[in-house]
């Protein structure tokens, strides 16, 4: 296995420098997500006005898996809707634990598409779902979520 | 064997032929010789070990204290023997106070609930440390509920080192029970038992040691330390898993209430009441781990074998080793610096997540821990999430050490 395969140049970048690492001004939709194997922590805000979410952003602290997914995350997620949001969650489950994507599913990811790599390494999958997971939390009320 | 006698011979140590006794470390992670150097978590077993257990399931194998056929003998001895030689290594003054249990966990476990519910009331207090690995803080929590009793944190400094001033000012009127690890699986820190427990005994103090990480490490004389109860594992000491000891000073455990009910632990049952056994195994309800205690009576000769001094000492130039190559690395900060330590080094690298550290060295062969280590309080003390941990044993060599330092200069490169 190469090890470019899991950390891909875009996510170091997204790493390195995280997009949306902010906060969102109320009102908003918020959720906690926790990792305590590798003490993972992010915060997850939504501004989500007539169904369609304005602006995602989080703050935390995590490996570069988790940033890196989050940071993406918050930037794909502007301008879809709740229901659309729900079905990225789950063809993210799906990149990250399931069989290997179709060409089509990797490019209509796009950024998203570099966390493939992580389904090679069983021990990261929770890494780079915490952000996720906590997305999801805070669409349907915000309750802290745990990976472990 | 062709090698340089100066890199076989390590501190009296030929550590290629002990290398030899341990068969996992012979095979490739990832293209790479396996370097494992997660021994706080779980030591590799030598084949003595393995042998035994093998032997024991292959030969002897039935239930204990229970047949008058031969295998029954045959496996009570083996597992009585077993118990001889715990009690020798740490020089236990009895038999009786060798206390088979699962582990470390379940051996503080017992002290909390079978000790800690008949001393413990409103206002009472146990001290523990900053330092504490999860199983010695929460069994402890956890009776503190139960009895009202009140958990009391004696403070460390910025090297890891409990303050012991701070120590002699919470050992207090109140103080029932003094509970501490003597080496800290987080850190390495060794701590100064002697003094805490001169402290604890001068008011009275019944002091328990979580000796998980000393006793593989270092000689440990309970009887020369007068501590009052001693927690260990079977496979931090090169033993099996789901196999420790509780070491308690028999006037202790005479008058505790056993914690399990069952078979094994009684003399008599009726309806009416039940008259439960002596010691030891009036705390071992049950059938035991036998196997596993075979094991580890097996790990114990094979570290006598080796010496425990000699394993001290190889070890403490493991550790110097390794903290002097490790500190080349740019961006590494050791955290826990204890001038007395165990050959642990717990390090996180400026701006990169542990975790990602971990993955990265593994492609190079190498098993280190990362996370919390089950001591939360300690990291949240260092203001880290988690740290890297390299943790070494007397079979590891200094080439190890040297490999994990350069992984670590990949680590660096990949996210530069």
């Amino acid at each position: 296995m190469d090890l470019k395969n899991l950390y891909r140049d875009v996510i170091v970048d997204h790493n390195r420098s995280p997009r949306n690492f902010r906060q969102i001004e109320p009102p908003r939709r918020e959720a906690d997500g926790f990792n305590p194997l590798c003490g993972d922590k992010l915060h997850v805000y939504l501004r989500v006005s007539d169904d369609r979410i304005e602006d995602a952003a989080f703050e935390g602290s995590g490996c570069a898996i988790s940033v890196a997914s989050a940071s993406m995350m918050t930037e794909f997620l502007k301008g879809k809707t709740e229901a659309e949001a729900l079905d990225l969650f789950e063809r993210m489950h799906e990149l990250l634990t399931g069989e290997e994507a179709d060409l089509n599913e990797l490019a209509s990811l796009g950024k998203l598409a570099a966390l493939s790599g992580v389904r090679q390494y069983p021990s990261r999958v929770k890494c780079a779902s915490l952000c996720w997971h906590t997305m999801k939390s805070a669409l349907s009320g915000g309750d802290a979520v745990s990976t472990e | 064997m062709s090698a340089n006698p100066e890199d076989v011979l390590k501190a009296g140590l030929n550590i290629e032929s002990i290398r030899a006794d341990f068969p996992i470390l012979h095979q490739e992670v990832n293209g790479r010789m396996l370097a494992y150097l997660d021994n706080a978590a779980s030591a590799q077993r030598p084949r003595q070990v393995i042998d035994a257990v093998s032997y024991y399931d292959s030969n002897d194998h039935a239930n204990v204290h229970r047949g008058v056929h031969t295998l029954s003998q045959r496996a009570t001895d083996a597992f009585e023997g077993a118990r001889a030689k715990l009690r020798r290594f740490i020089n236990a003054g009895s038999d009786k106070e060798i206390i088979w249990t699962r582990g470390t966990t379940e051996a503080i476990n017992l002290v909390a609930q079978s000790w800690g519910r008949t001393h413990l009331g409103e206002g009472d207090e146990v001290l523990i440390t900053w330092l504490e690995h999860h199983a010695n803080i929460v069994p402890w929590q956890i009776v503190c509920e139960q009895t009202g009793a009140r958990l009391v944190v004696t403070p460390m400094d910025d090297s890891g080192q409990i303050r012991l001033d701070e120590f002699e000012r919470l050992l207090g009127p109140n103080t029932r029970m003094v509970a501490l690890g003597h080496v800290s699986n987080a850190l390495g820190t060794v701590n100064p038992v002697r003094d805490v427990i001169a402290m604890a005994k001068a008011r009275g103090v019944p002091v328990l040691l979580d000796g998980a990480q000393a006793v593989p490490h270092m000689a440990v004389d309970v009887q020369d330390l007068d501590c009052d109860f001693y927690a260990f594992s079977g496979h931090k000491m090169f033993g099996p898993t789901g196999i420790g000891v509780l070491y308690g000073r028999e006037s202790m455990l005479a008058e505790m209430p056993p914690w399990q009910g069952g078979g094994d632990m009684i003399l008599a049952v009726s309806f009416d009441g039940t008259v439960y056994n002596e010691l030891p195994w009036k705390f071992e309800a049950g059938t035991p781990n036998i196997a596993g205690a075979v094991g580890l009576g097996a790990a114990v000769d094979y570290l006598d074998g080796i010496g425990m001094s000699n394993i001290a000492n190889r070890e403490a130039s493991l550790l110097a080793h390794a903290t002097r190559v490790l500190e080349e690395v740019p961006g590494l900060r050791i955290i826990g610096t204890a001038p007395g330590k165990a050959a642990v080094i717990s390090f996180i690298l400026e701006g990169i997540h542990p975790h990602d550290i971990g993955t990265i060295v593994d492609h190079e062969g190498i098993a280190v821990r990362t996370g919390h280590h089950c001591a939360m309080p300690v990291m949240e003390y260092f203001g880290v999430p988690a740290t890297a941990r390299a943790s070494f044993a007397f079979y590891n060599t200094e080439e190890e050490a040297d490999r994990l330092a350069e992984a670590l200069l990949k680590v660096r490169e990949m996210f530069a």
